[in-house]
């Protein structure tokens, strides 16, 4: 039997690692793919709708260069926006992190015994196991001018008469924070209970030979073992705060008049309330600049943590 | 008072503070599930009763049976189950072919590919809403299932990926090598070899993408338009839209919709804790 000899060139073990150079490609080009058309391409459109007048509802868009950035720039509710975001998330992030220590502290103590601490800890998880949707109107129940928080508050003296907490200017931002306060503080008490269980013992034990209180302990021990997960679930916890839309969209829609308007709802409003496309993108590309920065510090903490 | 003494008190003083604190904690996370528990099975009438009880005489099932018989409202479960199943499974399939290579192949572009996939996750979903409407509109997606799905396995991927390349990782090298050696081709190794030792980190991933695409609002809201796509989180708002509030029925809607997550939390609860702990902490 004879072979013409560009087959006999190509022998099996020489096409197998050919074929084998290949499959790398060939097995992450799903990935590769729906990262592409999905993210990128995506990120790119938005990017050149921003530069751009009348897009998607006009046949012939201008380009403007800058201009809708310096509009949006100089739009005042934009700026109440932001300003709503950092109020909501600085508030929502510190009281997430106080809330998830002293849980996972109280839960962590050997004084309590092993079946209430089971129960404890189950009743704490709960909050997490309901999504945006379900918490903004459970919450739109309770916060009702006739609701339970309302006739619990005017019934201890602490009111004289019922608040519209969700309507009121002065109350809304403060309750839609309180609501997310609520909903996101699990996710940081379990990772922080995680953390504490790797604290070793015998670092409180040195500490308490050396005559350190409790107090002392917390301060001395505690909180250095805890530092690297704190910083990072505050930065997570940033990223994904200032991203939060369904809350407050659900609850109070931004209003009354813009008072709890942030930058999703914003965005969200000039794109599918009033058609303003260009400006809705260009909003969306300066959200996107301001979480790159923080993701930014987010990696180098993480860096830093897998280094030390 | 003896020294053991005096710290025996203070040990039971220090219990009795623990607990007081940690009963003021259980208040703050569970009574608003109570009230919405309790509020589920009152008469709409009642939801405002003054003065408010926990649980009146007007207890009942029938704000369930109400969520139950209507075939709209059914459908905006049977909408998310389908969304959310055909997205645990495609993520799944995709990220461990993706964790494969990254954990197993040195290929060029590998650090780069492996940069952007970590970096698409800060991308906030606002920035990529606009674009996706218009993506979706052109591919003829808008108001489909494959157009949820497809957003939603985007959205998973990437932390799935990273995910299932740790768990690769933590598996010994000699394992694929010994089925090499045997003769095994690289799908062999992965789906004979690997898959079956995987278990853990795919319930992990699994968990977590059903819990992405099961919750999701945002998207579901704009990339959808009639009642036979709206998956459970848009449909509790309708239902909250219409003129009359049935804060009853809405509230018995809201719990049906979070008993998948609930039972799928109960079974598996320490991958979902490790899961969110390591991603917490490593990714």
């Amino acid at each position: 039997m004879t072979l013409p000899l560009h087959q006999i060139t190509t022998a099996p073990p020489r096409r197998g690692s050919r074929v084998r150079a290949f499959e790398p490609y060939l097995l992450i080009a799903p990935t590769v793919l729906l990262v592409v058309g999905l993210m990128v391409v995506p990120i790119v459109i938005v990017i050149g709708y921003s530069l751009f007048d009348n897009v998607v509802t006009n046949q012939n868009p201008q380009f403007v260069g800058i201009a809708n950035y310096l509009k949006v720039l100089a739009d005042p509710n934009f700026w109440n926006a932001v300003e709503n975001t950092l109020v909501f998330t600085v508030l929502s992030v510190v009281v997430h992190m106080v809330i998830g220590v002293g849980f996972a502290l109280m839960l962590n103590s050997k004084l309590v015994h092993a079946l209430p601490r089971a129960i404890f800890r189950a009743i704490y998880i709960l909050p997490w196991i309901f999504t945006a949707s379900v918490v903004a109107v459970l919450w739109r129940l309770l916060l009702d001018p006739s609701g339970v928080i309302n006739y619990v508050l005017t019934t201890i003296g602490v009111l004289h008469q019922a608040v519209p907490w969700l309507a009121t200017p002065a109350t809304a931002l403060i309750s839609v924070t309180a609501i997310n306060i609520w909903s996101g503080y699990p996710f940081f008490m379990i990772s922080l209970l995680a953390g504490l269980q790797g604290v070793p013992a015998d670092l409180y034990e040195a500490a308490r030979v050396d005559g350190a209180g409790l107090i002392r302990q917390f301060f001395s021990v505690t909180i250095p073992a805890l530092k690297p997960i704190i910083f990072s679930m505050a930065l997570l916890d940033l990223l994904w705060t200032t991203q939060q839309f369904t809350l407050i969209w659900a609850t109070t829609g931004g209003g009354p008049i813009n008072h709890t308007e942030v930058v999703s709802t914003y965005t969200y409003k000039l794109a599918f309330n009033s058609y303003q496309f260009s400006m809705a993108s260009t909003s969306a590309v300066v959200i996107l600049v301001a979480s790159l920065v923080v993701a930014v510090f987010y990696v180098r903490q993480q860096k830093k943590a897998s280094q030390s | 008072m003896s020294l053991a003494m005096k710290a025996r008190t203070r040990r039971s003083m220090g219990r009795v503070l623990l607990y007081i604190g940690l009963s003021i904690g259980a208040v703050f996370a569970g009574f608003p599930v109570l009230w919405m528990l309790s509020s589920s099975f009152k008469s709409n009438a009642k939801i405002f009763a003054f003065p408010p009880r926990l649980v009146d005489g007007s207890f009942s099932l029938s704000a369930y049976f109400a969520v139950l018989a209507d075939p709209v409202k059914i459908g905006y479960f049977v909408n998310s189950y389908v969304v959310a199943i055909c997205v645990v499974i495609i993520t799944l399939v995709i990220s461990l072919l993706a964790a494969y290579v990254f954990s197993r192949y040195d290929f060029r572009f590998k650090s780069v590919i492996r940069v952007v996939i970590i970096g698409v996750q800060a991308v906030p979903p606002i920035t990529l809403l606009i674009p996706f409407f218009g993506i979706m509109v052109g591919l003829g997606l808008y108001n489909t299932y494959q157009g949820l799905v497809l957003t939603y396995v985007v959205f998973t991927l990437p932390y799935a990926i990273i995910m299932m390349t740790a768990y690769l990782d933590s598996l010994p090298r000699e394992l694929d090598e010994a089925a090499r050696v045997d003769g095994a081709g690289s799908m062999a190794v992965l789906w004979r070899v690997l898959v079956p030792v995987s278990v853990p980190g795919m319930v992990s991933v699994g968990l977590y993408t059903f819990m992405i695409s099961w919750n999701e609002y945002l998207f579901a809201l704009t990339l959808t338009q009639t009642d036979d796509k709206r998956t459970v989180p848009v449909g509790i708002q309708l239902l909250m839209g219409q003129n009359n509030y049935l804060w009853n029925e809405v509230m018995a809607m809201s719990i049906l919709g979070s008993i998948p997550v609930l039972v799928l939390f109960l079974i598996f609860q320490r991958y979902f804790i490790g899961g969110l702990a390591a991603g917490a902490v490593k990714s």
